[in-house]
């Protein structure tokens, strides 16, 4: 990787590596853009196309989002614009987990839906449109629900579970999933103008308890359905979630619920007493 | 003395209550209601004729809590419906 790297230095303008150079290497040494990208940033090298994310994520910090790994549950509301920002933000690698087609109830708001999408399936819209807006982010689709039984197989190798689910005892399930495979989970759910968001380590069991109530059913949004901004706002919070914890920095939603209330404007915090230490573990 | 002692008998407890999201819709958005003492939680959502099911989480002074918790005078209690969608 020694002449990639030379290759790269001098092509680079400053510490940015143009998109043009990045192309230019993968073919001249025929490796992925993904191999010129990580060559790239491990040479303190940042490919162009994210220098608006300086000052708040470092070259180093750029490298460690490339070899992550972030495993999406749902590719509907939620999970296309999930998908969406993780790439653009340089996730390495985004596995994409549905079982869906999309139909026309999804274009209201589902974003990798368009009339030209309809009848294919939602986590082959999610390769198409990731390896048009960033080439050197790898998805990995898997058009399957996921189960209890195939949890284990599927969020292998993932550093974190995004949870955008539209179902309540298939998110109880993936909490357990997760628990049981020790990766950090990012809860989201929307109904209507409202939404929710919980950040869920190993240990805890805050999404547990969040639905502790339910017996059997939908929540709101079965009344009031789910219109095109919801999702966007909470898979973007979901996705500022993920990023600090791929980077070990800031506070998450960690042992408390965000509320969020679009028609009233108004975000609530719900605090969670940790179970365990409580009851003097 | 006697006649504190015979009023704490009776003692009530002022409560203010924060419903959210749907629950608002023929109901309010903050009240303040008088309880007997000893009410818990459970009972306050049954008085406002919300179904269990409906339930999401139930903050009492800005932390979750659990329908079989006692209220306090001057508890703040947040009842939000269940959301689930993606």
């Amino acid at each position: 990787m020694n002449k990639v790297q030379d290759f790269l230095r001098k092509q680079a303008e400053g510490d940015l590596l143009p998109w043009l150079c990045q192309l230019a290497a993968s073919e001249k040494f025929d490796i992925t853009i993904a191999q010129v990208e990580e060559t790239a940033l491990a040479s303190g090298l940042l490919p162009a196309r994210y220098q608006r994310n300086r000052q708040g994520i470092s070259v180093s910090q750029q490298l460690a989002l490339f070899r992550s790994w972030v495993a999406i549950i749902g590719c509907g509301g939620l999970g296309g614009y999930v998908i969406e920002e993780l790439a653009r933000l340089g996730v390495g690698a985004i596995i994409a987990i549905d079982p869906d087609i999309f139909e026309e109830h999804n274009l209201n708001r589902q974003i990798l839906s368009t009339p030209a999408t309809l009848g294919r399936p939602k986590v082959k819209a999610a390769a198409l449109r990731v390896a048009e807006i960033n080439p050197a982010v790898t998805l990995i689709p898997i058009q399957a629900a996921y189960l209890p039984e195939n949890g284990e197989e599927i969020l292998k190798g993932a550093n974190v579970v995004v949870d955008a689910l539209d179902s309540i005892p298939t998110r109880l399930a993936l909490a357990q999933t997760c628990a049981q495979l020790d990766i950090p989970m990012v809860h989201g759910a929307i109904g209507g103008w409202y939404g929710q968001v919980v950040t869920q380590f190993p240990g805890d069991d805050t999404i547990q308890r969040l639905y502790s109530q339910w017996v059997e059913g939908k929540g709101v949004e079965q009344q009031l359905g789910n219109p095109s901004f919801t999702p966007a706002v909470v898979a973007s919070i979901e996705t500022a979630e993920v990023c600090k914890i791929l980077l070990g920095q800031g506070e998450t939603l960690r042992n408390r619920k965000l509320f969020i209330n679009l028609f009233d404007m108004q975000f609530e915090e719900i605090f969670f007493e940790r179970h365990l230490m409580a009851a003097g573990e | 003395m006697q006649t504190t002692e015979a009023f704490q008998l009776h003692e009530t407890i002022q409560i203010t209550l924060k419903l959210f999201a749907t629950f608002r819709i023929g109901r309010f958005t903050v009240a303040s209601r008088e309880y007997a003492k000893g009410t818990n939680i459970a009972a306050v959502i049954r008085e406002l004729l919300i179904p269990e099911g409906q339930i999401g989480t139930i903050m009492l002074n800005s932390r979750h809590a659990d329908p079989d918790r006692e209220l306090n005078d001057g508890d703040i209690l947040a009842i939000f419906p269940l959301v689930g969608g993606g």
